[in-house]
């Protein structure tokens, strides 16, 4: 078991059932002794505080039995699918069908979003998902401006994403200021919180910058946690009010929108109000990095992203150039946050976890590191991935952990992993991401 | 003074857990370049096994604490191990030559499988078992009735600590392995060529690594006397401050981060406030990531272009 993958196939090839069924037994002894008593020993702490245990021999030999079986058919399918890594010759008919797809996709995915609401008008639970799923692509897009754009690895993301959603509930509820007041100044809060965070991670390389902007995301849900007079601790901020269409309130009530619309009230209103407002702001985020990219901190961005050194050495600022990143990233979280807060109406530290950075930073990386319609894609499949899972509650986490696993290994480019660079000569080109080298970041 | 002696002694066990741990940090990134961000979790799967084969031990009868022990030590080493080999074969190996993000999104990827793993196998409540070892000594009373004490457990911790280090620091300057190791931080393309085995060598690394961490799970739940399923992350994190504390890839600059973590985290706790002590421990993180970025015993890093 020592030899590397590549013999491993090259010796499959030749020594066909023996060695299948060897891999396979010494893949099945591995795992028995690894679930031995994580799976065939089920510890409980009883009433007493007395822990008992009981043995699960049954499982832990299903579970031996599926890697004897699964190791047989990966080899299998290995051995047939031949050697991986070999450059797979596309056919030109086929590549040429995909480039056409690849046109008018963002169009028609933009038009049937637009539609959704018109087509699902009665089916809350979509609409529902629908808004879930434009949250995500909307935390997706706004870090693929710091990931994607800028090259720098960012595990926090779900602190502006909180400093968002507290900065929209704790104005609203102390105050009484509108959605549309406090909108704005989540948005520039969480970029005040984006500089912040910017200016000591500047010196720092892609993995000391992951791990910082991780400390940074558990301290400010730590701080939420712990300064209960300000922010409820645990408990979270609740009431939360419900956004208003510019002023006039989408309730039943005689001034609401229904009345002086003169139609009949119905608590849809609202959800489809909430639909149509995160997909413009979502739209907004795509918009501004769009354009953003065309501008020169935009192309500084991705020289950035490419080359550090060679970035300095061409006499681009590097400190301004990451906390401009730091600080658009962070504002369209904060953006998404203050939506998040008036949509739930409740919020409290458990929705601001690692998870959901972890989350927003595979739907962004899925969808292949600064392609937006990639982002768009993977936050629909991360998501829709989930509810299909989420009657599995407690294996929900652990298959979506495999599948980032996997996802790396099968794709670490993402779903759409090339790129059109923004400046050419003569003809615009995309290239193959694996080309693409990373910066330092 | 009396508090303050009973803090540094508490700190400076707390210290030794983490440093361990730390060790496994440091040597993978100094040699794969890489944050094993799972390596949290593998110190919350060597709690696990350790209170697993404690429990199946006591009910067949041993009364025997040192052999407990020791056979406790044995297995939980010995499968944690098994964890780390199989987690680089399955989520890194293939990534190796993979772009820079690769490897470390495959390894949060595989905490979130260790922890909802151990969820699942085990469930999520906390699992408490009575002490062990007892008793310990009293150092010092003052007038007031202040009693300094220093509890075997606590001997136990740091004097198993100190063991595994002085083994371990022979393993690398003395072996045949340890000069694989220290090659292949260094070139693994020219180490290669030189007749080591550098696939083999990493594996190795991380298996001492996960070992390792097995040890600071059983000591962590010798001296809590708990062990749950999401321990594993917030411990990663502070060793792994400890690890960039030290200067990362720096063997002996791990402990010392480990031990500096410890009682920052301890003082904190005693003279400041119990809630803010992770703050702590991450806004310090931050705080030397900013003024020493090569960490206390680090080498600076050439930038070469």
């Amino acid at each position: 078991m020592t030899a590397t993958p590549h013999e491993t196939a090259k010796a499959s090839r030749t020594a066909g059932i023996p060695f299948l069924l060897k891999t396979a037994f010494i893949n099945a002894v591995i795992a028995l002794v690894l679930f031995s008593l994580m799976i065939g020993i089920r510890t409980e702490a009883g009433s007493d505080g007395q822990l008992t245990y009981w043995t699960r021999f049954g499982d832990l030999a299903s579970i031996v039995a599926a890697v004897f079986g699964g190791s047989i058919v990966i080899e299998l399918l290995r051995q047939w699918i031949g050697p991986t890594g070999a450059e797979k010759l596309v056919p030109p008919a086929v590549q040429s069908g995909m480039s056409f797809i690849g046109r008018y996709l963002a169009p028609a995915l933009l038009v049937f979003t637009l539609l959704v609401p018109v087509i699902f008008y009665n089916q809350r639970y979509i609409l529902d998902l629908a808004i879930l799923v434009l949250t995500y692509v909307m935390l997706g897009w706004g870090l693929n401006v710091v990931v994607g754009l800028a090259g720098l690895l960012d595990l926090g993301y779900v602190a502006f994403y909180a400093v968002g959603a507290y900065s929209y509930a704790l104005l609203a509820t102390n105050f009484g200021w509108s959605f549309w007041v406090c909108l704005p100044l989540a948005g520039i809060l969480a970029a005040f919180w984006g500089v912040l965070l910017g200016f000591p991670v500047l010196r720092l390389r892609g993995d000391y910058l992951a791990i910082v902007t991780l400390a940074f995301g558990e301290i400010i849900r730590l701080v939420i946690i712990n300064w209960q007079d300000l922010t409820g601790g645990p408990n979270g901020v609740s009431g939360i009010p419900r956004p208003t269409f510019f002023g006039i309130p989408l309730d039943n009530s005689d001034d609401g929108l229904a009345a002086k619309l003169r139609i009949e009230y119905s608590p849809t209103h609202r959800i489809v109000f909430l639909f149509y407002l995160i997909l413009a702001l979502a739209l907004l985020t795509n918009w501004v990095t769009i354009r953003l990219r065309r501008l020169p901190i935009g192309r500084a961005w991705e020289a950035l992203r490419e080359d550090e050194v060679a970035c300095r050495a061409l006499g681009i600022n590097t400190t301004t150039t990451k906390l401009t990143a730091f600080a658009t990233g962070a504002m369209f979280g904060g953006f998404a946050g203050a939506f998040f807060a008036t949509r739930q109406g409740f919020i409290s530290p458990e929705s601001f976890t690692f998870q959901e950075s972890a989350l927003v930073l595979a739907i962004v990386v899925l969808g292949g590191m600064g392609s937006q319609l990639g982002v768009a894609l993977a936050a629909l499949a991360m998501i829709g991935g989930f509810e299909l899972f989420r009657s599995l509650e407690t294996y929900r986490m652990l298959v979506f952990g495999m599948a980032m696993v996997l996802i790396m290994i099968w794709r670490p480019r993402g779903l759409i992993g090339h790129r059109a660079p923004t400046v050419y000569l003569t003809k615009a080109q995309a290239i193959s991401s694996d080309l693409v080298k990373e910066g330092h970041g | 003074m009396d508090y303050f002696a009973q803090q540094l002694i508490n700190g400076l066990v707390l210290g030794s857990i983490y440093g361990l741990i730390a060790i496994g940090y440091t040597m993978v990134y100094g040699i794969v370049g890489m944050i094993n961000f799972a390596h949290g979790d593998i110190f919350m799967i060597g709690g696990f096994i350790a209170l697993i084969t404690f429990l199946i031990l006591i009910s067949l009868g041993l009364t025997a604490i040192p052999v407990i022990l020791l056979v406790v030590l044995l297995v939980s080493m010995a499968i944690t191990a098994l964890y780390g080999w199989t987690i680089e074969r399955i989520a890194y190996r293939p990534l190796r030559h993979s772009f820079r993000l690769a490897p470390m999104l495959s390894a949060i990827g595989m905490s979130f499988v260790l922890t909802n793993y151990s969820q699942v196998a085990q469930g999520a409540r906390v699992k408490p078992i009575p002490p062990l070892i007892t008793g310990g000594y009293t150092l010092h009373e003052s007038v007031d009735g202040f009693v300094i004490r220093l509890s075997n457990v606590q001997i136990l911790v740091v004097v198993t600590t100190i063991v595994l280090l002085g083994i371990f620091t022979w393993l690398v300057s003395r072996t045949r392995l340890g000069r694989d190791m220290r090659a292949c931080e260094q070139d693994q393309t020219m180490a290669a060529l030189l007749g080591v085995d550098v696939d083999r060598t990493i594996s190795m690394t991380f298996v001492i690594g996960a070992a390792l961490a097995a040890v600071a799970g059983l000591m962590y739940l010798l001296y809590y006397g708990l062990v749950d399923f999401f321990m594993g992350f917030v411990a990663g994190i502070k060793a792994f401050t400890a690890a960039v504390l030290g200067g990362i890839g720096s063997l002996p600059g791990a402990m010392l981060g480990g031990l500096a973590i410890g009682l920052i985290e301890t003082f904190w706790s005693a003279y400041f406030s119990v809630e803010y002590k992770d703050v702590a421990a991450f806004s310090i993180l931050i705080v030397v990531l900013i003024f020493m970025p090569t960490g206390l015993l680090g080498r600076p890093e050439v930038e070469k272009v």
